[in-house]
């Protein structure tokens, strides 16, 4: 689960991570007032919520002297889509946007917490040049990245703080309310069951403190079941599609090709699509209907994936283990008369009572085409949408 | 010979009289498996499939002499049974539990590198995976087992289904595994593919070592500095995920692109680097290795 920044900034507050001074999120433009008075004198900033990075450069964050202009950047930024290059082509639209008071900034700090696969456990990263990409610094001055690992339980302690205050050469006279911050940012990450609490840039200001400018975190989905209020919130950034899949136990991805994939198990499901690609089609999605594929869950896939209008031909690959595969062609004839198919259907099964589930489907009458291997159901697939793309 | 498991592990099932604890246990049972009981909180005592209840692994280990353990608990309480399970001094872990909290499972590594310091090591395999089957002599899991039959490759993989179809187009063309490993799709693994490539390189039967990976992590990647510098037999591999969109996680929590590590590419181009044959379509894998052991097999000398 990806939080907005003021979501995060709003988490940072309860434990005392400094933020820049705030009169909140606004929807429309009659809440601007309100919220320059709150944020106290200008100049403010005004940054759209969405959960994308790179939103300066696409004209997302912009710097307003007076009211006057603030109203004039808030009317254009509001409901505009902003494209970054994490974005995608179509953008998000921006709903909300945050008005904060504008820092006087002296130096820019990258810091950030993240789940370290590797090493099984958080580590923070942390670089004295804040405000520049972070990948981007790690391919070409790795020596400029600072890591320390954070014990799962304990968090990090105050020396591993100051180690890390060291090597961002951050003045004495901060050393404290560093430290204070860099082990809070560690306890918001285990407190919230994070994957990535990110702060870039941690700034100093010209007044002499260190704020927390911009603010990111991202949350374990497997985890939501111990974090009450989190859990309440819908994922902002899946469609209605992908929406309706999850509460119904399907793993569901729309993609923009042509070709409907239903498939038992992830792996499995990538790799259908990895040859859908590889015999020439485009996959429209990415869904996983569970190891089991019971007819219920067959019959729900299906709905899911004829939704998307896109779809011209529907492949399925099931590899029956426990679920024997007589059972599976039962579902997927049971699914087929449900859901009144009217796009061309390819079916590959494997497995336990792989003979029986495809006579089952041979003597149905219903128009599908049996395929041999995931290869050869692919190549029947993409020629079934008219050939390679 | 086999890794991990053979016909004289004995195994107890953790979440034994819960649905897919009895439904599992039972074709492990029937796959001839010695499964010598099982665990549930507060039904020590009682009987299930013919066999004792406990409401302690440790009560299991000592009356039981159980030295593997099979889990099927709910997330929430998963970790806590791992660590019971290290705690009770079986050797093996296997856990199949699918969505336990990222953190849980750093306190759970933190836990067993403390107990591997002083001298207790503990094996876990998984979670969220398919656990491990030597083929006609132990199945600790919930793969199918008619799909296997005994024989000189060894499996390793992230995947579930994607073990089963790499599995089962080896025994189609007449080759069969020395054991099967399903090390799961969670972004921290009890073992990685190195644990495993590391034990398949020691084992006499193993011949040839299959590899199925996907997309995130790095585990890909380090695992071909290993073969590089670690292995004799040939390894084949099978890298899923070369079509998913980055930033989205592909049903496993492990399997998503994060900036610009964990993608396919990197992965594929690391393993070809040191001689990993790297298969593209899937549907081919067991032919590949079909035609390549041939070629061992007729090599003078």
């Amino acid at each position: 689960m990806k939080l907005l920044e003021y979501e995060s900034k709003d988490i940072f507050r309860k434990y005392d991570i400094p933020v820049p001074d705030t009169g909140g999120v606004i929807r429309d433009a009659r809440g601007l007032p309100a919220a320059l008075k709150r944020a106290g004198k200008g100049p403010w900033v005004l940054k759209a919520q969405v959960l994308a990075g790179g939103r300066g450069k696409a004209g997302g964050v912009k710097f307003a002297k007076t009211p006057q202009e603030a109203r004039e950047v808030a009317a254009k930024m509001l409901g505009m889509r902003l494209i970054t290059k994490q974005t995608g082509a179509q953008g998000l639209k921006v709903h909300e946007v945050l008005v904060d008071k504008s820092s006087d900034i002296v130096r820019e700090i990258y810091l950030s917490i993240v789940m370290d696969r590797k090493g099984a456990r958080p580590v923070v990263i942390a670089s004295a040049e804040g405000g520049m990409e972070i990948e981007e610094l790690a391919r070409t001055r790795p020596e400029a990245i600072l890591k320390e690992p954070v014990d799962p339980v304990r968090g990090l302690e105050a020396f591993q703080a100051r180690r890390l205050a060291g090597g961002l050469r951050i003045p004495a006279e901060l050393l404290g309310s560093f430290v204070r911050m860099a082990t809070a940012l560690a306890r918001v990450f285990l407190d919230l069951d994070g994957s990535l609490v990110e702060v870039n840039p941690l700034i100093i200001t010209k007044q002499g403190k260190l704020v927390a400018l911009d603010a990111k975190i991202v949350t374990d989905d497997n985890a939501l079941f111990r974090q009450g209020a989190l859990a309440q919130r819908k994922d902002p950034e899946a469609t209605p599609l992908e929406r309706e899949a999850h509460k119904v136990g399907i793993n569901y991805i729309g993609l923009d090709g042509t070709i409907g994939c239903m498939v038992n198990g992830a792996g499995l499901a990538m790799a259908t699509m990895d040859t859908v690609e590889l015999a020439g089609g485009r996959p429209a999605n990415f869904l996983d209907v569970g190891g089991g594929a019971t007819a219920e869950q067959v019959t729900r896939a299906f709905q899911l994936i004829l939704k998307d209008k896109k779809v011209k031909v529907v492949l399925i690959n099931i590899f029956g283990g426990i679920m024997r595969c007589d059972t599976i062609a039962e579902g997927v004839l049971a699914a087929v008369k449900k859901v009144k198919l009217t796009v061309p259907l390819v079916v590959r099964l494997e497995g336990t009572r792989v003979s029986e589930g495809r006579t089952l489907l041979k003597k149905s009458g219903l128009k599908l085409t049996l395929a041999d291997s995931l290869w050869d159901a692919a190549q029947k697939a993409v020629a079934a949408v008219g050939g390679k793309s | 010979m086999s890794i991990l498991v053979d016909k004289n592990s004995r195994v107890i099932v953790q979440g034994f009289t819960g649905a897919t604890g009895t439904f599992h246990a039972k074709l492990s049972l029937e796959y001839g498996t010695q499964v010598v009981g099982g665990v549930t909180p507060g039904k020590g005592g009682s009987e299930h499939l013919g066999l004792p209840v406990f409401d302690t692994v440790g009560a299991a280990v000592l009356a039981r002499g159980a030295n593997v353990s099979l889990i099927f608990v709910p997330p929430p309480f998963a970790a806590d049974a791992i660590l019971e399970a290290a705690d009770a001094g079986v050797r093996l872990i296997v856990c199949i539990t699918e969505g336990i909290p990222v953190l849980d499972m750093a306190r759970v590594k933190a836990e067993l590198r403390r107990r591997e310091a002083s001298g207790q090591a503990v094996r876990l395999i998984g979670p969220n995976c398919p656990g491990v089957i030597t083929p006609e002599e132990c199945r600790v899991g919930i793969m199918p087992g008619f799909i296997h039959k005994p024989g000189p490759v060894g499996i390793v993989s992230r995947s579930g289904t994607l073990t089963y179809e790499a599995a089962w187009q080896l025994t189609c063309q007449g080759i069969g595994q020395s054991t099967v490993v399903g090390i799961g799709g969670d972004p921290i693994q009890g073992s990685n593919f190195i644990d495993m490539l590391k034990l398949f390189e020691g084992d006499e039967a193993t011949k040839a070592v299959v590899m199925i990976g996907e997309i995130g992590g790095s585990a890909e990647e380090e695992a071909a500095e290993f073969f590089k510098n670690h292995m004799s037999k040939p390894v084949y591999a099978f890298i899923a995920g070369k079509t998913a969109p980055p930033g989205r996680r592909m049903g496993h929590a492990g399997a998503i692109i994060e900036g610009a590590s964990g993608g396919h590419a990197a992965k594929v181009e690391a393993l070809r680097r040191v001689g990993v044959r790297v298969v593209d379509n899937l549907s081919g894998i067991g032919e590949a290795v079909a035609l390549s052991m041939a070629g061992l097999a007729g090599r003078p000398g």
